[in-house]
């Protein structure tokens, strides 16, 4: 079985071309396919369309232009829309990922980090770097071996880009940020490039204790803010033109231990 | 209808760091001491909803519980000095308005009422300062008085009106349908002033022309029989100005134009397009098989391989970014895009590059009236093109930035897109577009509101005091983006005949243009989605609102692409039909408001006559010793803003969305060298290439235009061979940006400019046919003055050349960065002493007259061996020698790789007789610092020979830039030192 991915499209979505060949590059085993917000809300078709797919992938963007706050407007559009079908696609042990903008979107949905379960309760933020600027960097992330998280499985580290204006993530408070700690929910963070937590550049953009991707507490949700689907081929890395690099993109990793899952699960 | 006020804000002890931001700007662009800003998000909703209702908006939709704290109807704003609020005025696009009220929508569902939502904004300031102070962040550095609205208020006003607020901008009101006629049969005098005060831009013969052809018998007689008099209506002279526009029609490179030399030689030139720029890619598109659609349609077209098309084009928005400059430069940018998006039937774009040209940001002469500082011009441009590219989601790749004081007067603001697109859509050649009779006329994506009117003709003329300020519109890159993405699925799947983007001139321009393919047009204006009542006739017809495409849609698909349309939440609107009539026929209901023949419509402009004269300038011969310490010659040549690292501004472009970056604008072992050119991967399964680079170099334009045009050409070729590139596999696009050519009263030296035009353009003819280098698109841009109250300021003539390419596998790339110890440094190509113009010279407040000259014979064979080289694997690292010459090359190239270089300038191939700082500073152009692996070297020569070059020196592990004479030490410096004070002053 070829599991099948649904990547989000329209409303200023524009990863969705390159999130959709990552799960399907042969070496990934996905077959995805691009289909717009409006066909998934559509009254007609309403959460039939979700239910064929078992991964739901939420690319980067600028949904809305980031009006109101990133991500807000198409977090509010989901939530009003298709609440009851995530909810049921999340209890069927299905995947969702959201990259960037769709990290955001799915933090604020409160499909993460969900804390204790609570599905539909926002716990943190991503609100504006301390820079105050969109910044387009490579940064170097460390893999929480902790973390339940699906997609990070057998990764320890990464080097991707980060491309973002609103990256800083905030927990509600200190109590949230120790249960994020406790409960795994931290899957990514970043460090410097020797590995160690570090402050800017190495962290971009400010986020609470360099955090740079969480998990549901079923690892099957999982929201970054770097791009792996921006780093699928050897000449995407910014020095392969001085330096060893290796022969599959560092992103790939990610989305073969979604398929793989899916493969093994459902 | 009731009016409810949200205030939004961070949480008090969290760091808000876009008042930050703004508060280290008005210290350091005001010198006005502050302490603290913090800033509240206004949303006023007017509608039909419940208290209750607005309460559920404030606290789900537009708080973030997580970081802000917000009220309803109350002020939020506490503990300050000062409180400034800002707002759009009425018409201004207010795009987080926009998106306020579909999200409410989506909440109340269809529940909701009439509502409608206005932004604006609370800068709360802490700090010791009066109302002057307060009035001068507010109106020098937070609002633009063009497009807002603003109110300053101490604590005591603040408490006594509890809290401030800003008039609604509510635009548009209901008027009278109003279709005026002119009266032509007047004095010439009369003439000027009616084309003056309408901003129509017409010349007096053009306007004797116009009124001629409404008094011809058959014009008369047919506009008769429609109710029609022997008069234009505002409609019909508006439309005829516009398509007339210098913007439109390009009448200066058409022209016919009277040259004369120094030596008296007289030539006749018919037209510089058809002379010069046509005639070359004639020429070569009989020795290169992969030109596909150039000149005729929105972007040039290029074949990438059997399946796919590449396509490109750059333009210009300059006068709206003098006024307006983030307004002006998104909508330039968002703007572009619709260039190639409306090419053939369409492409998806994958690419923007922009080049700026402004004044240094340190200006500090007193401003003319109506003038930005240049630094506030600077940061809203960058602003603007930044959102419009990252929103649109297209990778920002490759520009530069141009510093001269003669910017201060119009910034130059160049942006460019490029796109793909299937060579064949359903069977048919993608770049193709063709309309039929019966065809709908539809229109598609944003509404039609007052903004932009006159835009083609106020671009046609230089900045004045009476220069409208509704010609500024602001970008909305998501609206765009959204009726991109719906137009491509209806592309693919065969919805429409032809597209075209509404830019210039609006539909006038648009269906204009498609008319040409059927043979005429029905429009019927009452149809159009307004964005507010109010508008005549005549500013639909005219209207640049952004965002819109027009299409020719085939009445058995209609119903297919307007549903498709419906789903994808995009409006678009059926607004007659092409015809074959001839005649360009407009309606508003049942009257007819214009009645044009088309063949008078498109090709009744007089062609204008203009001379030329050409007397070469003399300037001093600059007369200043050689350097005692060249270190700190060289620290500050790479400290010159022309120089000097852009890392902070472009690194806030995404230059890799979508996932094609192959070699991306950083460079090297710390990700900040500067890359020559951008490589593209545009297609997932394929390693073949796309190369995209730019030359500029406005500062010869001083000595003579003709090696301006071969220096900029060069620089280009030069930048895409760096990485790859090849001649016979790249193609250009001219755009050229020009003070006023043409003698007048307001131009006394215009027969001096139209001479410096023709010069370039027989430049381009000349180096564009030795490298096989066809132009497949190009943009002119003539008057690029700012005159008021007898102050001049124009712009230094700039042409920008940019190159698209295609590259065989892009995993053959070479980067600019040193790679290895040991490696061997080369210098390609000769120095001679040629610094006029030069970086070096105006370092020492000199142009000097020994401008850099292009030997095209001697430049093609040395690309060719470079491209065999880097081909064959033989290169290391390669980069162009350019603005600072060999001494900044040689500094970039070893401080991009995080390692020394140690060379001989002795053996540098060079003219005899060379100070040392002309060695080091001249910008003799086809030279380049290439490093090659010893084991290589020698196969390096051997495919090198003929082209002359020397190894210098080697790359050394120790980082020190260590450059002799001989046994003489001329510069011995740290590279991170050097590469430090390089990324230092434009650090923001």
């Amino acid at each position: 079985m070829k599991p099948r991915v649904l990547v989000l499209t329209g409303y200023g979505i524009n990863c969705d071309y390159e999130t959709e060949y990552a799960f399907s590059m042969r070496r990934v085993g996905g077959t995805a396919e691009r289909v717009h917000v409006n066909d998934i809300i559509d009254s007609r078709a309403k959460g039939t369309k979700l239910s064929k797919y078992h991964i739901l992938a939420v690319p980067g963007g600028f949904s809305y232009g980031d009006d109101i706050g990133a991500g807000k407007a198409l977090a509010n559009k989901l939530q009003n829309h298709l609440r009851q079908h995530l909810e049921q696609f999340i209890r069927d042990g299905k995947l969702i990922i959201g990259i960037c903008n769709g990290f955001q979107v799915l933090v604020k949905m409160g499909l993460l980090p969900a804390i204790a379960g609570k599905y539909g309760e926002q716990h943190v933020t991503l609100m504006y770097n301390d820079s105050n600027k969109f910044e387009d960097r490579w940064v170097y992330l460390a893999v929480n071996p902790k973390s339940h998280c699906i997609f990070t499985k057998g990764i320890d580290t990464m080097y991707l880009p980060v491309r973002h204006g609103e990256g800083k993530l905030v927990a509600a408070d200190f109590g949230v940020l120790a249960q994020l700690h406790e409960g795994g929910h931290v899957a990514l963070q970043y460090v410097n490039k020797e590995g160690k937590l570090d402050g800017y550049p190495s962290n971009p953009n400010g986020s609470q204790d360099n955090i740079a991707g969480l998990c549901d507490p079923t690892g099957r949700i999982f929201g970054l803010m770097p791009h792996p689907e921006a780093y699928l081929f050897p000449t995407n890395h910014p020095r392969w033109t001085r330096e060893k690099v290796p022969r599959e993109g560092m992103g790939v990793a990610v989305f073969r231990n979604a398929v793989k899952y899916v493969k093994e699960n459902l | 209808m009731d009016t409810y006020r949200i205030e939004v804000g961070l949480k008090p002890h969290l760091l808000d760091a876009a008042g930050e931001a703004i508060r280290k700007n008005i210290i350091e662009d005001l010198g006005i001491p502050v302490s603290r800003v913090r800033v509240i998000r206004v949303y006023t909703v007017l509608g039909d909803l419940k208290p209750d209702q607005v309460e559920k908006l404030r606290a789900e939709l537009f708080t973030d519980p997580i970081i802000e704290v917000s009220t309803l109807n109350v002020p939020l704003a506490e503990d300050f000095s000062w409180i400034i609020e800002v707002g759009f005025k009425p018409g201004v696009t207010d795009n987080v308005g926009k998106t306020s009220r579909e999200a409410i929508a989506d909440i109340l569902g269809d529940g909701m009422g009439t509502c409608n939502v206005f932004t604006s904004k609370q800068y709360i300031l802490t700090g010791n300062i009066n109302r002057v102070q307060a009035e001068a962040v507010a109106g020098g550095l937070l609002a633009n008085s063009l497009i807002e609205q603003w109110r300053v208020a101490d604590r005591e006003e603040f408490t006594r009106g509890n809290g401030i607020s800003l008039p609604l901008p509510i635009a548009g009101k209901r008027e009278e349908i109003l279709v005026k006629t002119f009266d032509l049969d007047v004095s010439d005098q009369e003439l000027i002033r009616i084309s003056r005060d309408g901003i129509l831009s017409l010349s007096l013969e053009e306007m004797r022309t116009i009124r001629d052809y409404f008094h011809v018998p058959a014009t008369v007689a047919a506009r008769e029989s429609l109710g029609l008099g022997d008069k234009p209506t505002d409609v019909e002279l508006e439309a005829i100005a516009q398509t007339w526009s210098e913007h439109c029609k390009h009448k200066i490179f058409n022209a016919l134009i009277e040259y004369e030399d120094e030596t008296s030689r007289r030539k006749t030139i018919t037209s510089l397009f058809k002379t010069f720029i046509k005639r070359s890619t004639d020429e070569i598109s009989e020795r290169v098989p992969w030109l596909v659609s150039v000149f005729h349609d929105n972007a040039g077209v290029i074949q990438l391989n059997d399946g796919w098309n590449l396509v490109m084009k750059v333009e210009t928005h300059n006068s709206p970014s003098a006024l307006d400059p983030y307004g002006g430069a998104i909508t330039g940018i968002v703007g572009v895009n619709r260039d190639p998006f409306g090419t053939g039937k369409g492409c998806r774009l994958i690419f923007n590059v922009d080049t700026f040209c402004f004044a240094p940001p340190d200006y500090s002469k007193p401003l003319p009236p109506r003038l930005l500082h240049p630094k506030r011009i600077f940061k809203g441009v960058h602003r603007g093109v930044r959102d419009g590219a990252n929103q649109s989601g297209i990778p920002d790749v490759n520009g530069s930035i141009v510093f001269d004081e003669r910017y201060a007067g119009k910034p130059l603001v160049f942006c460019g897109t490029g796109g793909i697109m299937p060579r064949e859509i359903r069977g048919e050649p993608s770049h193709i577009k063709t309309t039929h009779p019966g065809d709908f006329i539809v229109m598609t994506g944003g509404r039609i509101g007052k903004d932009g009117i006159h835009g083609a003709t106020f671009s046609s003329e230089e900045l004045h005091s009476e220069s409208p300020t509704s010609a500024v519109q602001i970008g909305d890159p998501i609206t765009q983006k959204k009726m991109t993405d719906f137009l491509l699925e209806a592309r693919d799947l065969g919805l429409y005949r032809a597209i075209t983007d509404n830019g210039a001139g609006g539909l006038s321009s648009s269906v204009g243009e498609m008319a040409r393919f059927s043979g005429g047009c029905q429009l019927r204006l009452e149809k159009a989605p307004l964005k507010y009542d109010g508008l005549q006739p005549w500013e639909i017809l005219l209207s640049e609102a952004q965002e819109r495409m027009t299409l020719a849609v085939d009445p058995q698909k209609t119903e297919k692409f307007l549903d498709l349309a419906r789903r994808r939440g995009v409006e678009a609107t059926i607004l007659g039909n092409f015809t074959d009539t001839g005649k360009f026929h407009v309606l508003y209901g049942e009257q007819t408001v214009a009645y044009i023949d088309m063949k008078f419509f498109h090709e009744g402009v007089p062609q204008m006559e203009l001379t030329a004269k050409w007397l070469p300038p003399q300037h001093a011969e600059p007369d200043f010793p050689e350097p005692a310490d060249y270190n700190i010659v060289l620290e500050q040549m790479l400290m010159r803003l022309n120089i000097c690292s852009k890392e902070s501004l472009v690194r806030q472009y995404d230059h890799e969305v979508q996932g094609m970056s192959a070699l991306k604008p950083f460079i090297g072992c710390e990700n900040d060298g500067p890359g020559d050119a951008a490589v593209l991967k545009p297609l997932y399964k394929s390693y073949e290439g796309v190369v995209v680079a730019s030359g500029i170099c406005p500062r010869y334009s001083d000595i003579d235009t003709y090696h301006m045009t071969a220096c900029a050409i060069d620089e280009a070729v030069r930048n895409a061979v760096c990485v790859g590139g090849r001649l016979g596999q790249l193609a250009g696009l001219d755009n050229f940006c020009w003070p006023d050519p043409v003698q007048s009263e307001k131009a006394p030296d215009g027969h001096y400019k139209l001479a410096q035009l023709v010069r370039s353009n027989v430049a381009l003819y000349d180096y564009c046919t030795a490298y096989d280098l066809p132009c497949i698109s190009g943009k002119d841009s003539m008057k690029n003055d700012y005159m008021i109250g007898g102050v001049k300021i124009s712009v230094p003539p700039t042409l920008l050349f940019s190159i698209l390419g295609r590259i065989e596998d892009v995993r053959k790339a070479v980067s600019m960065d040193v790679k290895r110890p040991g490696h061997r440094v080369y210098i390609v190509g000769i120095t001679k002493n040629e610094l006029g113009g030069s970086e070096y010279f105006a370092h020492h407040g000199y142009i000097g007259n020994a401008v850099p000259k292009v030997d095209a014979r001697l430049a093609r064979k040395t690309y060719d061996a470079l491209a065999d080289a880097i081909d064959r694997k033989l290169v290391a690292s390669c980069h162009d020698c350019s603005d600072g010459g060999l001494g900044v090359a040689l500094a970039e190239t070893a401080f991009a790789g995080c390692l020394g270089i140690e060379a001989d300038l002795s053996v540098v191939p060079c003219e005899s007789s060379l100070r040392t700082d002309h060695l080091l500073f001249s910008e003799s152009q086809s030279r380049f610092v290439v490093t090659v692996s010893p084991r290589k070297a020698t196969e390096f020569e051997r495919v090198m020979e003929g082209v002359p070059l020397a190894m210098v020196g080697r790359v050394t592990k120790s980082p020190l830039l260590l450059l002799k004479k001989g046994k003489e030490k001329v510069i011995s410096a740290d590279i991170f030192k050097l590469k430090k004070a390089w990324r230092q002053p434009l650090d923001w």
